[in-house]
Protein backbone atom coordinates (compact mmCIF):
# COMPACT_ATOMS: atom_id res chain seq x y z
CA UNK A 1 0.00 0.00 0.00
CA UNK A 2 1.32 3.19 -0.97
CA UNK A 3 0.02 6.15 1.44
CA UNK A 4 0.12 9.74 -1.52
CA UNK A 5 -0.36 12.02 1.67
CA UNK A 6 2.80 10.74 3.38
CA UNK A 7 5.18 13.10 4.58
CA UNK A 8 8.11 13.67 2.21
CA UNK A 9 8.80 17.13 3.56
CA UNK A 10 8.98 20.26 1.77
CA UNK A 11 10.41 21.08 -1.33
CA UNK A 12 13.61 22.84 -0.96
CA UNK A 13 14.57 24.85 -4.46
CA UNK A 14 17.85 23.46 -5.35
CA UNK A 15 21.02 25.50 -7.05
CA UNK A 16 20.85 22.96 -10.00
CA UNK A 17 16.80 23.39 -10.78
CA UNK A 18 17.08 24.81 -14.07
CA UNK A 19 19.16 21.69 -15.12
CA UNK A 20 17.42 19.85 -18.87
CA UNK A 21 16.99 16.23 -17.89
CA UNK A 22 14.22 15.40 -20.53
CA UNK A 23 16.17 16.96 -23.37
CA UNK A 24 14.01 16.01 -26.15
CA UNK A 25 11.08 17.56 -24.22
CA UNK A 26 13.09 20.12 -22.30
CA UNK A 27 11.89 19.12 -18.77
CA UNK A 28 14.21 20.18 -15.84
CA UNK A 29 15.08 19.02 -12.80
CA UNK A 30 13.44 21.87 -10.52
CA UNK A 31 9.71 20.46 -12.28
CA UNK A 32 10.24 16.95 -11.81
CA UNK A 33 10.97 17.48 -8.05
CA UNK A 34 8.18 19.58 -7.68
CA UNK A 35 5.56 17.33 -9.53
CA UNK A 36 6.75 14.78 -6.87
CA UNK A 37 5.68 17.29 -4.16
CA UNK A 38 2.35 17.78 -5.87
CA UNK A 39 2.19 13.85 -5.30
CA UNK A 40 3.17 12.28 -8.79
CA UNK A 41 5.46 9.57 -6.75
CA UNK A 42 5.96 7.50 -9.61
CA UNK A 43 7.38 7.43 -13.09
CA UNK A 44 4.61 6.96 -15.45
CA UNK A 45 2.67 9.91 -13.25
CA UNK A 46 6.11 12.09 -13.83
CA UNK A 47 5.84 11.44 -17.66
CA UNK A 48 2.29 12.14 -18.49
CA UNK A 49 2.32 14.75 -16.08
CA UNK A 50 5.71 16.84 -17.29
CA UNK A 51 5.99 14.60 -20.88
CA UNK A 52 9.50 14.23 -19.78
CA UNK A 53 10.60 10.87 -21.60
CA UNK A 54 8.01 11.20 -24.23
CA UNK A 55 9.89 12.55 -27.21
CA UNK A 56 12.06 11.13 -30.05
CA UNK A 57 14.22 9.12 -27.72
CA UNK A 58 10.94 8.05 -25.42
CA UNK A 59 13.19 8.16 -22.12
CA UNK A 60 16.21 6.28 -23.26
CA UNK A 61 18.48 9.19 -22.10
CA UNK A 62 16.60 10.48 -19.37
CA UNK A 63 14.81 7.66 -17.64
CA UNK A 64 17.80 6.86 -15.13
CA UNK A 65 18.17 10.29 -14.11
CA UNK A 66 14.43 10.82 -13.77
CA UNK A 67 14.22 7.67 -11.37
CA UNK A 68 16.65 9.09 -9.18
CA UNK A 69 15.68 12.36 -8.76
CA UNK A 70 12.07 10.92 -7.79
CA UNK A 71 13.66 8.62 -5.37
CA UNK A 72 16.08 11.06 -3.97
CA UNK A 73 12.82 13.33 -3.04
CA UNK A 74 10.98 10.50 -1.58
CA UNK A 75 13.89 9.17 0.53
CA UNK A 76 14.01 5.81 -0.95
CA UNK A 77 16.35 3.67 -3.08
CA UNK A 78 16.10 4.06 -7.12
CA UNK A 79 15.55 0.40 -7.13
CA UNK A 80 12.26 0.76 -5.42
CA UNK A 81 10.81 3.47 -7.87
CA UNK A 82 9.40 0.97 -10.94
CA UNK A 83 10.48 2.03 -14.58
CA UNK A 84 7.71 3.14 -16.78
CA UNK A 85 6.35 1.05 -19.84
CA UNK A 86 8.77 0.70 -22.68
CA UNK A 87 6.93 1.39 -26.11
CA UNK A 88 7.77 0.45 -29.56
CA UNK A 89 9.03 1.14 -32.04
CA UNK A 90 12.38 1.11 -31.09
CA UNK A 91 13.32 3.94 -33.45
CA UNK A 92 10.64 6.65 -35.04
CA UNK A 93 9.51 5.11 -38.08
CA UNK A 94 7.59 6.87 -41.15
CA UNK A 95 3.78 5.41 -41.26
CA UNK A 96 4.76 4.70 -44.58
CA UNK A 97 7.36 2.47 -43.97
CA UNK A 98 4.87 1.05 -40.87
CA UNK A 99 2.38 0.32 -43.08
CA UNK A 100 3.70 -1.11 -46.40
CA UNK A 101 4.61 -4.85 -44.54
CA UNK A 102 2.30 -6.51 -47.06
CA UNK A 103 4.66 -5.72 -49.78
CA UNK A 104 7.64 -6.11 -47.95
CA UNK B 1 -3.71 4.75 8.44
CA UNK B 2 -6.55 6.68 8.22
CA UNK B 3 -9.76 4.01 7.84
CA UNK B 4 -12.60 5.83 8.04
CA UNK B 5 -14.50 8.13 5.68
CA UNK B 6 -18.03 9.95 4.91
CA UNK B 7 -17.67 8.72 1.36
CA UNK B 8 -14.84 5.77 -0.28
CA UNK B 9 -13.95 6.23 -3.51
CA UNK B 10 -12.49 2.89 -4.87
CA UNK B 11 -10.77 3.42 -8.56
CA UNK B 12 -8.04 6.21 -9.13
CA UNK B 13 -9.18 7.05 -12.56
CA UNK B 14 -10.44 10.18 -13.94
CA UNK B 15 -13.89 9.14 -12.81
CA UNK B 16 -12.71 8.26 -9.08
CA UNK B 17 -10.24 11.02 -8.82
CA UNK B 18 -13.17 13.99 -10.22
CA UNK B 19 -15.80 12.32 -8.05
CA UNK B 20 -13.09 12.75 -4.73
CA UNK B 21 -12.77 16.06 -5.40
CA UNK B 22 -15.91 17.26 -6.08
CA UNK B 23 -16.57 15.66 -2.90
CA UNK B 24 -14.06 16.84 -0.64
CA UNK B 25 -14.61 20.35 -2.05
CA UNK B 26 -18.23 20.16 -0.49
CA UNK B 27 -16.38 19.35 2.74
CA UNK B 28 -16.71 15.58 2.32
CA UNK B 29 -14.05 13.95 3.77
CA UNK B 30 -12.70 11.05 1.31
CA UNK B 31 -10.66 7.88 0.78
CA UNK B 32 -9.67 6.95 -2.67
CA UNK B 33 -8.55 3.15 -3.06
CA UNK B 34 -6.38 2.50 -5.77
CA UNK B 35 -5.27 -1.31 -6.83
CA UNK B 36 -2.60 -0.44 -9.39
CA UNK B 37 0.53 1.28 -7.94
CA UNK B 38 -0.35 4.05 -10.69
CA UNK B 39 -2.78 7.36 -10.70
CA UNK B 40 -5.19 6.85 -13.87
CA UNK B 41 -3.59 4.31 -14.88
CA UNK B 42 -6.38 2.59 -16.67
CA UNK B 43 -8.95 3.73 -19.54
CA UNK B 44 -7.89 7.43 -18.04
CA UNK B 45 -4.41 7.35 -19.80
CA UNK B 46 -5.59 4.99 -22.60
CA UNK B 47 -7.85 6.82 -24.88
CA UNK B 48 -7.79 9.48 -27.51
CA UNK B 49 -8.72 12.76 -25.76
CA UNK B 50 -12.27 13.47 -27.02
CA UNK B 51 -14.18 15.64 -25.50
CA UNK B 52 -17.41 14.80 -28.05
CA UNK B 53 -20.90 15.11 -27.61
CA UNK B 54 -21.89 14.01 -31.43
CA UNK B 55 -21.53 10.55 -32.09
CA UNK B 56 -23.02 9.03 -28.55
CA UNK B 57 -25.92 6.98 -27.42
CA UNK B 58 -28.70 9.37 -26.38
CA UNK B 59 -29.09 8.36 -23.21
CA UNK B 60 -25.32 9.95 -22.65
CA UNK B 61 -26.47 13.47 -23.94
CA UNK B 62 -27.95 15.01 -22.09
CA UNK B 63 -25.00 14.22 -19.42
CA UNK B 64 -22.52 14.82 -21.53
CA UNK B 65 -24.32 18.14 -22.40
CA UNK B 66 -24.15 19.54 -19.00
CA UNK B 67 -20.20 18.60 -18.56
CA UNK B 68 -19.38 20.66 -21.60
CA UNK B 69 -21.37 23.50 -21.03
CA UNK B 70 -21.12 23.62 -17.12
CA UNK B 71 -17.04 21.79 -16.14
CA UNK B 72 -15.02 22.06 -19.16
CA UNK B 73 -14.69 25.35 -20.67
CA UNK B 74 -12.94 26.76 -16.63
CA UNK B 75 -11.31 23.26 -15.99
CA UNK B 76 -7.66 24.31 -16.23
CA UNK B 77 -8.53 27.37 -14.22
CA UNK B 78 -9.98 25.16 -11.17
CA UNK B 79 -7.21 22.42 -11.78
CA UNK B 80 -4.19 24.99 -11.85
CA UNK B 81 -3.18 22.66 -14.60
CA UNK B 82 -3.44 22.30 -18.13
CA UNK B 83 -5.99 20.40 -19.59
CA UNK B 84 -4.96 21.54 -23.23
CA UNK B 85 -8.99 21.83 -23.97
CA UNK B 86 -9.95 22.59 -27.48
CA UNK B 87 -13.77 23.67 -28.46
CA UNK B 88 -12.74 23.23 -31.90
CA UNK B 89 -15.58 20.98 -33.19
CA UNK B 90 -15.76 17.05 -34.16
CA UNK B 91 -15.95 15.67 -37.44
CA UNK B 92 -17.12 12.56 -38.01
CA UNK B 93 -15.79 11.36 -41.45
CA UNK B 94 -17.80 9.13 -43.85
CA UNK B 95 -16.79 7.52 -47.02
CA UNK B 96 -19.27 5.57 -48.25
CA UNK B 97 -22.92 6.13 -48.88
CA UNK B 98 -24.13 3.57 -45.87
CA UNK B 99 -21.50 5.66 -43.69
CA UNK B 100 -23.84 8.79 -44.62
CA UNK B 101 -26.28 6.49 -43.38
CA UNK B 102 -25.38 5.29 -39.95
CA UNK B 103 -23.77 9.39 -39.34
CA UNK B 104 -27.41 11.23 -40.71
CA UNK B 105 -28.80 8.76 -38.12
CA UNK B 106 -26.72 9.32 -34.91
CA UNK B 107 -27.10 13.07 -36.05
CA UNK B 108 -30.89 13.06 -36.06
CA UNK B 109 -31.23 11.66 -32.72
CA UNK B 110 -28.47 14.22 -31.46
CA UNK B 111 -30.80 16.49 -32.75
CA UNK B 112 -33.52 15.52 -30.77
CA UNK B 113 -32.04 15.67 -27.68
CA UNK B 114 -30.52 18.95 -28.53
CA UNK B 115 -27.48 18.95 -29.95
CA UNK B 116 -26.87 21.20 -32.37
CA UNK B 117 -24.73 19.28 -34.72
CA UNK B 118 -25.56 18.46 -38.50
CA UNK B 119 -24.69 16.28 -41.88
CA UNK B 120 -22.06 18.73 -43.88
CA UNK B 121 -20.86 18.34 -47.11
CA UNK B 122 -17.36 16.56 -48.88
CA UNK B 123 -16.80 20.26 -50.07
CA UNK B 124 -17.54 21.91 -46.34
CA UNK B 125 -15.58 19.03 -44.83
CA UNK B 126 -12.30 20.27 -46.81
CA UNK B 127 -13.19 23.78 -45.83
CA UNK B 128 -12.88 22.40 -42.16
CA UNK B 129 -9.86 20.59 -42.81
CA UNK B 130 -8.11 21.08 -46.36
CA UNK B 131 -6.03 18.18 -45.45
CA UNK B 132 -8.48 14.98 -45.45
CA UNK B 133 -8.67 13.03 -48.68
CA UNK B 134 -10.75 13.30 -51.56
CA UNK B 135 -12.12 9.65 -50.10
CA UNK B 136 -14.37 11.95 -47.62
CA UNK B 137 -17.78 12.21 -48.89
CA UNK B 138 -19.05 13.82 -45.94
CA UNK B 139 -19.28 14.15 -42.13
CA UNK B 140 -21.40 14.81 -39.38
CA UNK B 141 -19.94 18.24 -37.61
CA UNK B 142 -20.73 19.62 -33.70
CA UNK B 143 -19.08 22.80 -32.89
CA UNK B 144 -18.77 22.32 -29.62
CA UNK B 145 -17.14 19.22 -29.53
CA UNK B 146 -13.37 19.47 -28.73
CA UNK B 147 -10.53 17.41 -27.40
CA UNK B 148 -8.18 17.62 -24.51
CA UNK B 149 -5.04 15.79 -22.26
CA UNK B 150 -6.30 12.89 -21.05
CA UNK B 151 -2.95 12.60 -18.86
CA UNK B 152 -2.99 16.41 -17.35
CA UNK B 153 -6.51 16.79 -16.42
CA UNK B 154 -6.78 13.15 -14.31
CA UNK B 155 -3.82 14.20 -12.62
CA UNK B 156 -4.68 17.37 -12.03
CA UNK B 157 -8.12 16.20 -10.30
CA UNK B 158 -5.76 13.84 -8.44
CA UNK B 159 -3.46 17.00 -7.28
CA UNK B 160 -6.34 18.96 -6.43
CA UNK B 161 -8.24 16.42 -4.70
CA UNK B 162 -5.11 15.74 -2.76
CA UNK B 163 -4.32 19.24 -2.12
CA UNK B 164 -7.79 19.52 0.05
CA UNK B 165 -6.90 16.40 2.14
CA UNK B 166 -8.29 13.31 -0.07
CA UNK B 167 -5.99 10.42 1.47
CA UNK B 168 -5.06 8.25 -1.62
CA UNK B 169 -3.66 4.61 -1.54
CA UNK B 170 -2.22 3.39 -4.34
CA UNK B 171 -1.16 -0.25 -4.40
CA UNK B 172 -4.22 -1.66 -2.43
CA UNK B 173 -6.64 -3.61 -4.08
CA UNK B 174 -10.13 -3.57 -2.99
CA UNK B 175 -10.84 -7.23 -2.23
CA UNK B 176 -14.41 -7.10 -1.34
CA UNK B 177 -18.09 -4.64 -0.67
CA UNK B 178 -19.30 -5.98 2.95
CA UNK B 179 -22.85 -4.92 4.00
CA UNK B 180 -24.10 -4.21 7.32
CA UNK B 181 -28.01 -4.37 8.09
CA UNK B 182 -28.56 -4.41 4.40
CA UNK B 183 -26.62 -1.14 4.05
CA UNK B 184 -23.29 -0.53 2.00
CA UNK B 185 -20.68 0.03 4.95
CA UNK B 186 -17.10 -1.99 4.61
CA UNK B 187 -14.28 -1.70 1.67
CA UNK B 188 -12.08 -4.73 2.27
CA UNK B 189 -8.46 -4.67 1.23
CA UNK B 190 -6.14 -7.38 2.07
CA UNK B 191 -4.16 -5.03 4.59
CA UNK B 192 -7.20 -3.19 6.59
CA UNK B 193 -11.30 -2.59 6.65
CA UNK B 194 -12.19 0.53 5.47
CA UNK B 195 -15.57 2.10 6.49
CA UNK B 196 -17.83 5.08 5.17
CA UNK B 197 -21.54 6.03 4.63
CA UNK B 198 -21.39 6.27 0.76
CA UNK B 199 -18.84 3.79 -1.32
CA UNK B 200 -18.78 4.81 -4.96
CA UNK B 201 -17.74 1.86 -7.21
CA UNK B 202 -15.66 3.37 -10.25
CA UNK B 203 -12.33 1.35 -10.73
CA UNK B 204 -13.87 0.37 -15.29
CA UNK B 205 -14.13 -3.30 -15.67
CA UNK B 206 -12.59 -3.96 -12.15
CA UNK B 207 -15.86 -2.68 -11.13
CA UNK B 208 -17.57 -5.72 -12.06
CA UNK B 209 -16.43 -8.67 -9.42
CA UNK B 210 -16.63 -6.00 -6.86
CA UNK B 211 -20.51 -5.65 -7.34
CA UNK B 212 -21.19 -9.23 -8.75
CA UNK B 213 -19.84 -9.98 -4.83
CA UNK B 214 -23.31 -7.88 -3.75
CA UNK B 215 -25.15 -9.13 -5.85
CA UNK B 216 -25.53 -6.15 -8.62
CA UNK B 217 -24.52 -7.37 -12.14
CA UNK B 218 -23.50 -4.92 -14.94
CA UNK B 219 -22.41 -6.35 -18.14
CA UNK B 220 -19.58 -5.60 -19.43
CA UNK B 221 -16.07 -7.19 -20.64
CA UNK B 222 -12.55 -6.10 -21.14
CA UNK B 223 -11.66 -5.07 -24.96
CA UNK B 224 -8.72 -3.89 -26.19
CA UNK B 225 -8.38 -0.59 -27.20
CA UNK B 226 -5.02 0.80 -29.00
CA UNK B 227 -3.53 3.82 -30.55
CA UNK B 228 -0.63 5.92 -32.34
CA UNK B 229 1.39 8.67 -31.02
CA UNK B 230 3.58 10.45 -34.28
CA UNK B 231 6.58 12.89 -33.67
CA UNK B 232 5.40 16.76 -33.44
CA UNK B 233 4.48 18.11 -36.74
CA UNK B 234 3.95 21.80 -37.61
CA UNK B 235 -0.15 22.74 -36.07
CA UNK B 236 -2.12 21.77 -39.06
CA UNK B 237 -6.03 20.75 -37.60
CA UNK B 238 -7.80 21.74 -33.87
CA UNK B 239 -10.83 19.54 -34.83
CA UNK B 240 -11.06 15.48 -32.82
CA UNK B 241 -11.75 13.18 -35.57
CA UNK B 242 -13.95 10.07 -36.01
CA UNK B 243 -15.33 8.00 -38.40
CA UNK B 244 -18.74 6.38 -39.00
CA UNK B 245 -17.55 3.23 -38.19
CA UNK B 246 -15.50 4.72 -35.27
CA UNK B 247 -12.57 2.63 -36.70
CA UNK B 248 -10.59 5.94 -36.27
CA UNK B 249 -10.26 8.31 -34.24
CA UNK B 250 -7.78 10.94 -33.12
CA UNK B 251 -6.90 14.48 -33.02
CA UNK B 252 -3.46 16.69 -33.17
CA UNK B 253 -2.37 17.58 -29.44
CA UNK B 254 -0.97 21.30 -28.47
CA UNK B 255 2.50 19.08 -28.44
CA UNK B 256 2.39 19.08 -32.11
CA UNK B 257 2.07 15.09 -31.98
CA UNK B 258 -0.97 13.34 -33.34
CA UNK B 259 -2.53 10.39 -31.87
CA UNK B 260 -4.77 8.35 -33.74
CA UNK B 261 -6.70 4.98 -32.18
CA UNK B 262 -7.70 2.32 -34.98
CA UNK B 263 -9.25 -0.96 -35.13
CA UNK B 264 -8.03 -3.92 -36.90
CA UNK B 265 -10.68 -6.14 -36.20
CA UNK B 266 -8.99 -8.25 -33.25
CA UNK B 267 -9.52 -6.12 -30.52
CA UNK B 268 -12.10 -8.54 -28.70
CA UNK B 269 -9.36 -11.04 -28.78
CA UNK B 270 -6.71 -9.85 -26.84
CA UNK B 271 -3.97 -12.37 -25.72
CA UNK B 272 -3.39 -11.18 -22.25
CA UNK B 273 -6.10 -9.84 -20.31
CA UNK B 274 -3.88 -8.85 -17.19
CA UNK B 275 -2.03 -6.43 -19.17
CA UNK B 276 -2.57 -4.20 -22.35
CA UNK B 277 -0.18 -4.63 -24.48
CA UNK B 278 0.11 -3.26 -28.19
CA UNK B 279 -0.40 -6.13 -30.80
CA UNK B 280 2.45 -6.38 -33.80
CA UNK B 281 -0.56 -5.95 -36.22
CA UNK B 282 -1.94 -3.06 -34.96
CA UNK B 283 0.83 0.07 -35.87
CA UNK B 284 0.65 -1.31 -39.57
CA UNK B 285 -2.78 -1.69 -39.93
CA UNK B 286 -3.67 1.93 -38.26
CA UNK B 287 -0.97 3.55 -40.42
CA UNK B 288 -2.40 2.08 -43.87
CA UNK B 289 -5.80 3.37 -41.88
CA UNK B 290 -4.49 6.67 -41.33
CA UNK B 291 -2.77 7.19 -44.66
CA UNK B 292 -6.03 7.00 -46.60
CA UNK B 293 -8.04 9.89 -44.47
CA UNK B 294 -4.46 11.81 -44.29
CA UNK B 295 -2.10 11.04 -47.45
CA UNK B 296 -0.02 14.02 -46.52
CA UNK B 297 1.08 12.07 -43.41
CA UNK B 298 2.49 9.24 -44.91
CA UNK B 299 5.76 10.62 -43.88
CA UNK B 300 5.58 11.72 -40.32
CA UNK B 301 7.12 8.94 -38.17
CA UNK B 302 5.35 6.62 -34.96
CA UNK B 303 7.59 7.19 -31.98
CA UNK B 304 5.09 4.92 -29.70
CA UNK B 305 2.05 2.73 -29.64
CA UNK B 306 0.10 2.16 -25.97
CA UNK B 307 -2.63 -0.07 -25.72
CA UNK B 308 -5.35 -0.10 -22.91
CA UNK B 309 -8.47 -1.89 -21.88
CA UNK B 310 -12.02 -0.62 -22.36
CA UNK B 311 -15.17 -1.63 -19.67
CA UNK B 312 -17.73 -2.25 -22.55
CA UNK B 313 -21.02 -2.75 -21.76
CA UNK B 314 -23.60 -4.57 -23.41
CA UNK B 315 -25.17 -1.48 -24.62
CA UNK B 316 -22.33 0.22 -25.08
CA UNK B 317 -23.20 2.86 -22.57
CA UNK B 318 -22.19 4.01 -18.92
CA UNK B 319 -23.50 3.17 -15.83
CA UNK B 320 -23.91 6.35 -13.73
CA UNK B 321 -26.47 5.55 -10.31
CA UNK B 322 -26.64 4.93 -6.95
CA UNK B 323 -27.59 1.42 -6.04
CA UNK B 324 -31.27 1.29 -4.68
CA UNK B 325 -31.47 -2.02 -2.96
CA UNK B 326 -27.84 -1.18 -1.18
CA UNK B 327 -28.43 2.48 0.54
CA UNK B 328 -24.84 3.63 0.39
CA UNK B 329 -23.47 2.43 -2.51
CA UNK B 330 -23.22 4.32 -6.01
CA UNK B 331 -21.10 3.27 -10.07
CA UNK B 332 -20.03 4.88 -11.96
CA UNK B 333 -18.51 2.34 -14.78
CA UNK B 334 -19.10 0.76 -18.54
CA UNK B 335 -18.10 4.07 -19.84
CA UNK B 336 -17.03 1.77 -22.91
CA UNK B 337 -13.97 3.44 -24.02
CA UNK B 338 -15.63 6.92 -23.98
CA UNK B 339 -15.22 7.97 -20.09
CA UNK B 340 -12.78 10.46 -20.76
CA UNK B 341 -15.10 13.65 -22.12
CA UNK B 342 -17.63 12.40 -19.81
CA UNK B 343 -15.95 11.39 -16.61
CA UNK B 344 -15.49 14.89 -14.99
CA UNK B 345 -19.42 15.06 -15.29
CA UNK B 346 -20.02 11.79 -13.81
CA UNK B 347 -17.74 12.94 -11.06
CA UNK B 348 -19.62 15.91 -10.37
CA UNK B 349 -23.29 14.47 -10.49
CA UNK B 350 -22.21 11.46 -8.08
CA UNK B 351 -20.92 14.03 -5.67
CA UNK B 352 -23.96 15.85 -6.11
CA UNK B 353 -25.92 13.00 -5.82
CA UNK B 354 -24.25 11.80 -2.60
CA UNK B 355 -24.73 14.98 -0.35
CA UNK B 356 -27.94 16.51 -1.82
CA UNK B 357 -29.88 13.11 -3.57
CA UNK B 358 -30.04 15.71 -6.75
CA UNK B 359 -28.10 15.87 -9.36
CA UNK B 360 -27.97 18.80 -12.15
CA UNK B 361 -27.78 16.56 -14.99
CA UNK B 362 -30.11 13.95 -16.02
CA UNK B 363 -28.34 10.55 -15.39
CA UNK B 364 -31.81 8.55 -15.11
CA UNK B 365 -30.87 6.93 -18.45
CA UNK B 366 -27.58 5.67 -17.24
CA UNK B 367 -29.09 3.59 -14.53
CA UNK B 368 -28.02 0.25 -13.29
CA UNK B 369 -31.04 -1.51 -13.68
CA UNK B 370 -31.72 -0.69 -17.34
CA UNK B 371 -30.77 -4.58 -18.68
CA UNK B 372 -33.43 -6.20 -19.91
CA UNK B 373 -33.82 -9.54 -21.19
CA UNK B 374 -34.34 -10.68 -24.74
CA UNK B 375 -37.66 -12.27 -24.00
Amino acid sequence: MNDRLRDIGPFVPGRDDDLLICRCEEVTKGEIRQAVHEGMFTMPEIRRYLRCGMGLCQGQTCARLVKGIIASELHIAPSEVEPASSRGPVRPTEMSTLGNEEEA
Amino acid sequence: MKTTADVIVIGAGIVGCSTAYYLAKKGMSVIVLEGSNYIGNGGSSRNGGGVRQSGRNPKELPLMIWGVKNIWPHLSEELGVDTEYKQKGNLRLGKTDRHLGILTKLTENAVKCGLDVKMISAAEVKGINPYLSDEVVGASWCATDGHANPLTTTLGFYKKARELGVQFYTDCPVVQLRTVCGTMRQVITSEAVFEAEAVVVAAGFESKPLLDGVGINIPMRKVKLECLVTEAEPQMFEQMLGTAEADFYGHQTKHGSFVFGGHTGYERYAIDYANPSSSSSFASCTSRGIMKYFPILKDAKIVRAWAGFMDECADEVATVSKIDEIPGLYVECSFTGHGFGIGPAAGYNTAELITTGKTPADIQPLRYDRFKTAM
